[in-house]
């Protein structure tokens, strides 16, 4: 790869180029695998491309959009073999297998330019072995989604501990409805779950750890998230027969009102407002403490793009990253008629839009203990598959928790080595 | 001049073994691309199954550490032990497609009409079935819960719960299987000799002994036929179980084409070498079947001349 770049860049001093190419002339082609592909986020995606084309007149933009559940098992094909120059991924942990394969380019360089200083708060999740494999270009907040209107109908606030949690359960599940919605099928649902369960149980350094690999599953910690995670369970909270939904499949139960609430990240709103449930009916509440004095921590997925190190035209697609984050862009794609998610250029302004607003006060202000990506994004892929399993099992058979624990043990063993 | 020569000696040999030669010219590209896209990649995976490789960046030699693994995994027991119940469970398609075909085999007005909507099932798409099975199952809205509701039963959670899921899509997947076997005994029975028939209706034979010992030793290639797809269709269980279930509830549904791709492919999985160990075993498993396949149409290729 080298030598193919030294004759290059040797063919185009002979014919009279200069090397340093200017970002204002950008030429050649920059191909673009996405995963962008409901319909709102790849009007977002075509809408990126058009204008970014329309500052770069010379070059070409080829833009092929896959879809998002496709793209996840394609990108190591097209990584290895047939390599764009900027392919849409997640951060943190999902991202190492590529970049210890070396199919990620390193773009410390990107980061260090002062456009990128602004994105300060997302850089850690970026950041593997010190260096940065990509840029952000949305995230969201995780947290419970409510009915308003039965929760009024009951008399019941929005609870601030476990305590209050669980008697305002009690209360919807006296009323003949269950208290949370949720579709396993999928398994990662559960992970929000325990993400949030285990973050205010035991902390945010605690989950890191657990999600690294450096605390036992068998750990007293982990028992505790679970045995509070198993009231819950007892109690009935969640709707039956979770395992054959997927997360959309558990949507109507929230929208008849025969659950009151989910924990869910902001993209579960719009289906849920087009189901009919306007302002006055759902709601948002942050997830309650359990432990006092644990800091409270959030999930907060971010959404990426990176170059791909095979990739053809590096400098177009730097050019590019820097175009996606800079903050007039995330202010514009982030808004309520496109992503409708929060933008990561600290500068850009979030819209009005009465969740992203309590989302993003929420994360800015009253996340003290840090900010996770997910479940499945802050643990290696393989360990995320067998505990969220794990999850659904024990959701389902909560007696089976010593065998879990210890499968998820073993498991840990393999995988971290 | 030489070259002509050549050519002239070149099609003289080409003349002189026509026969012993064209054969195998026209068997070329089959055996080409057999031996490319199957025999290769067999021992290719079998090669890889040696490694702890995640299909992207260096693979380690370990030997046999991927099967001592399998030998200690839970989930590969509870796939194998579902892709048994799979191969016992899905024969019943065979004596269904079988009853079916005895009794459209009449001669009435409609009857090509009836013959066509009991094919239908297996025209349609796997994945149709798939999603019209897991609505009719669906805890809540289902048909089935509905059903059996009148009666006071239920409701039962069959794809979310463990017990039952396996055979929840066994079932969706023995109805377009029946059609299949129903199409293959509709064919077998326009071939039984009715002169037979007539003989045994004059002896005196009639219902079940008339069928157990006249008509179905004469559907046996029929019968043999309908094994070997559905032994087949059996062990190939792969997209009704991804559609309706992705192997849930918590991994109890998986057989182990499923597992070896959730280990290796899917979203989650980076253990090529793993993967490739299940691949050996199930291969292991179908080469009986195919074994015993071989060995029965040799046994009639023998017996026919």
């Amino acid at each position: 790869m080298k030598v193919f770049k030294g004759t290059i860049a040797a063919l185009m001093l002979s014919c009279g180029f200069g090397v340093s190419a200017q970002a204002e002339n950008l030429s050649g082609t920059l191909k673009i695998f996405s995963d962008m592909s409901n319909p709102a986020p790849r009007a977002v995606m075509e809408g990126m491309v058009e204008r970014f084309g329309a500052l770069h007149p010379d070059l070409e933009i080829e833009l092929t959009v896959i879809d998002r559940e496709a793209y996840k098992t394609q990108i190591r094909n097209f990584l290895t073999a047939n390599a764009p120059d900027v392919a849409n991924w997640y951060a943190a942990n999902r991202m190492k297998p590529y970049v210890d394969a070396g199919l990620f380019e390193d773009i410390s360089d990107v980061w260090a330019s002062p456009e990128l200083a602004d994105l300060a708060s997302t850089k850690g999740a970026m950041t593997l072995d010190e260096k940065q494999w990509g840029v952000p270009y949305t995230y969201y907040q995780w947290g419970v989604y409510y009915r308003a209107d039965i929760y009024k109908e009951l008399g019941l606030s929005e609870p601030s501990t476990f305590e209050e949690m669980k008697s305002n359960c009690q209360a919807i599940l006296d009323s003949g409805r269950k208290c949370y919605t949720i579709g396993t099928k999928f398994l990662w649902t559960a992970g929000g779950w325990f993400d949030y369960l285990n973050m205010r149980t035991n902390g945010y350094d605690y989950h890191a750890k657990l999600t690294a690999g450096e605390i036992p599953w068998s750990d007293d910690g982990v028992k505790a998230t679970f045995a509070n995670w198993r009231e819950l369970i007892d109690m009935g909270a969640f709707i039956d027969n979770h395992t054959a939904y997927s997360w959309q499949e558990s949507l109507p139960f929230i929208v008849s009102g025969d659950a009151a609430a989910i924990l869910k990240g902001n993209f579960a709103v719009p289906p849920l407002r087009e189901a009919g449930l306007d302002d006055s009916k759902l709601d948002f509440y942050q997830f309650p403490a359990i432990t006092e004095g644990v800091a409270l921590a959030e999930d907060a997925p971010t959404d990426t793009f990176h170059i791909p190190a095979k990739a053809e035209n590096k400098e177009a697609a730097k050019a590019f990253l820097k175009f996606v984050v800079s903050a007039d862009n995330q202010t514009l794609i982030n808004n309520g008629e496109n992503l409708g998610q929060l933008p990561v250029n600290a500068k850009s302004s979030v819209d009005d839009d009465k969740f992203l607003q309590e989302g993003f006060t929420m994360l800015s202000s009253n996340s003290p203990g840090g900010v996770a990506q997910f479940f499945d994004r802050d643990a290696p892929a393989e360990m995320a598959k067998v505990a969220m399993e794990g999850f659904q099992e024990f959701m389902v058979k909560p007696d089976n928790l010593d065998k879990i624990l210890a499968r998820l043990d073993r498991a840990a063993k393999r995988i971290y080595k | 001049m030489p070259s002509s020569n050549k050519a002239a000696t070149r099609s003289s040999w080409y003349k002189r073994n026509e026969i012993a030669v064209t054969p195998w010219l026209f068997l070329l590209p089959g055996v080409a691309f057999f031996l490319l896209y199957v025999i290769f990649p067999i021992f290719q995976s079998i090669n890889v199954s040696f490694y702890d490789w995640d299909g992207l960046g260096e693979a380690e030699w370990i030997g046999f550490g991927n099967y001592e693994e399998l030998y200690w995994d839970d989930a590969f027991y509870v796939s194998l032990r579902n892709n048994l119940i799979w191969l016992v469970m899905y024969l019943l398609a065979i004596p269904a497609g079988l009853f079916i075909a005895l009794f459209l085999n009449q001669t009435v007005t409609g009857i090509r009409l009836y013959k066509s909507l009991f094919f239908f099932p297996f025209v349609i798409s796997q994945v149709v079935v798939g999603l019209v099975f897991t609505w009719f199952y669906d805890p809540t809205f289902g048909l089935l819960n509905e059903f059996i509701g009148l009666f006071g039963l239920g409701p039962i959670n069959v794809l979310g719960d463990e017990r039952y899921v396996t055979y929840g899509i066994i079932a969706a997947g023995i109805w377009p299987q029946t059609a299949y076997c129903m199409i293959l005994y509709l064919t077998g029975l326009n071939a039984v000799d009715p002169e037979q028939i007539e003989a045994a209706r004059l002896d005196g034979a009639k219902g079940a002994r008339l069928l157990w010992h006249v008509i179905i030793p004469q559907l046996k290639p029929a019968t043999f036929i309908a094994f070997v797809v559905t032994i087949i269709g059996a062990l190939r269980s792969f997209d009704l179980i991804s559609i309706m279930t992705n192997g849930g509830p918590f991994g109890e549904s998986r057989v182990l084409s499923f597992y070896m791709f959730e280990v290796a492919l899917s979203e989650y999985g980076f253990r090529m070498g793993y993967g490739a160990s299940i691949a050996v075993v199930l291969f292991l498993i179908m080469l009986c079947f195919i074994t015993y396949f071989l060995y029965s149409m040799y046994q009639d290729d023998k017996g026919g001349r």
